[in-house]
């Protein structure tokens, strides 16, 4: 096999320039049979940019020319632009404390979905137990029932429990207490927001993780098996690192499910203490309707962390979706 | 180093049994393979003693220790699976440590077992690879190698030949006797190609629908079979079958082959004189068919003549199909025998090494000779 890839190889090298030349023309033929393709794409991608361009263009301009003129009229003035809403909106709108509060809200809730979810989908893959598959069927059943269906006896149980209260834990941002009587569980409660999107995003992650990890090839582990490793070990040294990519993915999509959140935080959040910055920006949607100059640099600001994610991760992202679907 | 004991042991699946009554001693050092059409529960007994499947029932000791129900990493014994199973996001130093390390080695240690093996083996050159910048014959060697530096008692193969290609599988199976010779190991192996099982084992053990059908020597197995199953499915090209009858005329007994009679030599008699009047079959090789005239000197042989149906001259012998009344079989004759098809040929079918079976039970009627150089 090895032999033949060389041979045609060594031919190619070897090739006449008309030859090569022709494989050139052919090559731009191909190009341009798929010219309308990639302009069909060009075309999507800028109706698909749109909103955000927008976005982040109005977010500069002074606050009189968003409510007089269109968003593209700033491309005609290209120096007419400010950093004077972003500095409104964080400093007088308590945005930078909502965008510390959305991070102590997501990165937990991320975590703890990806830790449960692979241990989990290991079991589901790996071990034998009874029951195995009758829980997971109704793990996978879980996916079908709406978030907004158990939203109110879940705010009901919250109620319940939220008067427990352990003194030396409180909200980072309580001034009358801080750190003192805070609440633990339930409503406007860290803890209790963790859980409930924990809970929330599982089915899922366990879902994509377990499919996942049951592509592996079984001789892998039964070789690391004879060769001494408990599950433990097969379940840090093996299974995690060659289930990266769909790691990486479910963490994106859980991080960006979480941070864009709004009504698990509206529901189960009234504390403004702890408002994210989904809940903040509904606010200022309401309380400062005509000023579109701060609803914009908000809603850009909020945005921000999720792109950065996704264009580091984001080579993770695309081999993640394919999760499980395409072997090898 | 151990020897292996199987004691009557089973293993269901549900409703199916996949493997029935296994019983057999393997002595230490010894090469045993399992050989047998797929799904004749050969994986599955090699999976069983390496601790991957629950035993059903019976006893698996390993020296003297009864390992039954030892968990496979206890059992000390090491696998080299048909996928190689190498860990992918290791180099081939650290496939080859993972289980020493596992097993708290000291590192200067598990660095000199490695690149002991990793010389046995000719890889030490690659030990800073990942498996997939490896070519499939080297994955193997990674994969034995892995097997190696655990110094286990008993070495487990599963298929470690069906992915590589027919000329590195040569040249591997050779590889893999030399170990055997140079660990002094037991190793048992699973096939399920009778040439891998011939050329390497000690033993074979042929197995079918999770029964053990014969044990014995790759000697014992070709020239002896006990049963038709063994007859066909040990050596290529296959043992031919013909059915037919046992008749008693003059004294003196023949096999009436429909079409063809083949005297009964005498030392046989005894074992055939039974079926006298009943149906029997009869099992020939290819190779003990000869074309008339290039027969081997001091074979006892009855001429038959047949059709000549395709021949297939490979350089030192012919393949030739041939045809008879109802019967086709095939027959490796000597290269210089001139013959086209449609011609008829005489043929001189060396008596002495006829197996005849019971159809009913497919079991062999005593025994044939063994077979001896002609001299």
């Amino acid at each position: 096999m090895s032999r033949r890839v060389e041979d045609v190889r060594g031919e190619g090298a070897l090739a006449p320039a008309s030859l090569r030349r022709d494989s050139l023309s052919e090559m731009m033929k191909r190009q341009f049979r798929r010219l309308p393709l990639h302009l069909l794409l060009i075309f999507f991608v800028v109706i698909w940019s749109i909103p955000t361009i927008a976005l982040l263009v109005s977010s500069l301009r002074e606050p009189g020319d968003v409510v007089t003129s269109g968003w593209w009229n700033a491309l005609a003035h290209p120096f007419d632009i400010t950093l004077q809403n972003y500095e409104d909106v964080l400093s007088t709108r308590d945005m930078d404390k909502a965008f510390i509060n959305s991070l102590l809200i997501t990165i937990p809730s991320t975590f703890f979905v990806v830790l449960v979810a692979a241990f989990a989908a290991y079991a589901f893959a790996w071990m034998d137990f009874p029951g195995r598959n009758a829980l997971f069927i109704l793990m996978v059943a879980l996916l079908v029932v709406p978030l907004q269906m158990t939203l109110i006896p879940v705010l009901r149980l919250y109620t319940e429990i939220s008067d427990i209260r352990i003194p030396l834990l409180g909200t980072p941002f309580d001034d009358d207490m801080p750190l003192l009587g805070g609440r633990v569980f339930g409503t406007n409660s860290y803890i209790g927001i963790w859980m409930a999107h924990t809970a929330y995003g599982l089915p899922f992650a366990i879902y994509l993780l377990r499919n996942f990890f049951g592509s592996l090839p079984r001789d892998i582990l039964e070789s690391a098996y004879i060769d001494g490793a408990s599950d433990a070990g097969i379940f840090f040294k093996l299974i995690l690192p060659l289930s990266m990519p769909a790691i990486a993915a479910l963490t994106i999509f859980q991080f960006l499910w979480v941070w864009n959140d709004l009504l698990v935080s509206l529901i189960l959040l009234g504390d403004p203490e702890l408002a994210p910055m989904t809940l903040k920006i509904s606010s200022l949607v309401s309380s400062f309707g005509t000023q579109y100059q701060l609803l914009t640099a908000a809603a850009f600001i909020s945005m921000a962390l999720p792109l950065v994610i996704f264009f580091a991760l984001q080579r993770y992202f695309v081999q993640g979706i394919l999760a499980g679907s395409v072997k090898g | 180093m151990a020897g292996v004991t199987f004691e009557h042991v089973y293993k269901r699946f549900g409703e199916i049994t996949a493997v029935s009554d296994f019983d057999l001693e393997i002595p230490d050092k010894e090469f045993l393979v399992l050989v047998g059409p797929s799904g004749c529960g050969k994986s599955t007994t090699l999976r069983m003693l390496a601790g991957l499947e629950e035993i059903t029932e019976g006893t698996i000791r390993i020296g003297d220790r009864d390992v039954t129900h030892v968990p496979a990493k206890d059992r000390d014994i090491a696998m080299v699976f048909q996928s190689y199973a190498l860990y992918p996001h290791m180099t081939v130093y650290d496939n080859m440590a993972f289980g020493l390390t596992l097993r708290k080695v000291p590192k200067d240690e598990i660095r000199c077992r490695v690149e002991d093996a990793g010389r046995i083996l000719g890889i030490e050159a690659l030990l800073d690879r990942k498996p997939r910048a490896l070519s499939g014959g080297q994955r193997q060697r990674v994969a034995l190698g892995r097997a190696i530096v655990r110094d286990p008692a008993v070495f487990l193969f599963d298929e470690p030949l069906s992915n590589l290609d027919a000329k590195l599988r040569v040249q591997t199976r050779a590889e893999i006797s030399k170990l055997h010779h140079r660990l002094g190991t037991t190793f048992i192996y699973v096939t399920h190609d009778q040439v891998e099982a011939m050329t390497m084992a000690t033993r074979i053990v042929v197995m079918r629908a999770g029964l053990i059908m014969q044990v014995g020597t790759p000697g014992q197995l070709y020239d002896h079979p006990t049963n038709m199953f063994v007859a066909g499915f040990i050596g290529s090209p296959a043992m031919n079958f013909f059915t037919g009858t046992v008749v008693h005329e003059e004294g003196r007994l023949f096999l009436d082959l429909e079409g063809f009679r083949l005297p009964v030599p005498d030392d046989r008699r005894r074992d055939v004189e039974a079926f006298t009047g009943n149906a029997i079959v009869a099992g020939m090789r290819p190779e003990n068919i000869h074309a008339e005239g290039f027969s081997p000197p001091g074979i006892s042989s009855s001429t038959v003549q047949a059709e000549v149906v395709v021949t297939e001259l490979l350089g030192n012998e012919t393949i030739a199909y041939l045809q008879m009344g109802e019967h086709e079989f095939l027959a490796r004759l000597d290269p210089r025998v001139q013959t086209r098809p449609g011609q008829n040929i005489n043929l001189a079918v060396d008596i002495d090494r006829v197996h005849i079976f019971d159809p009913e039970s497919e079991d062999a009627l005593g025994t044939t000779k063994p077979q001896t150089a002609p001299v």
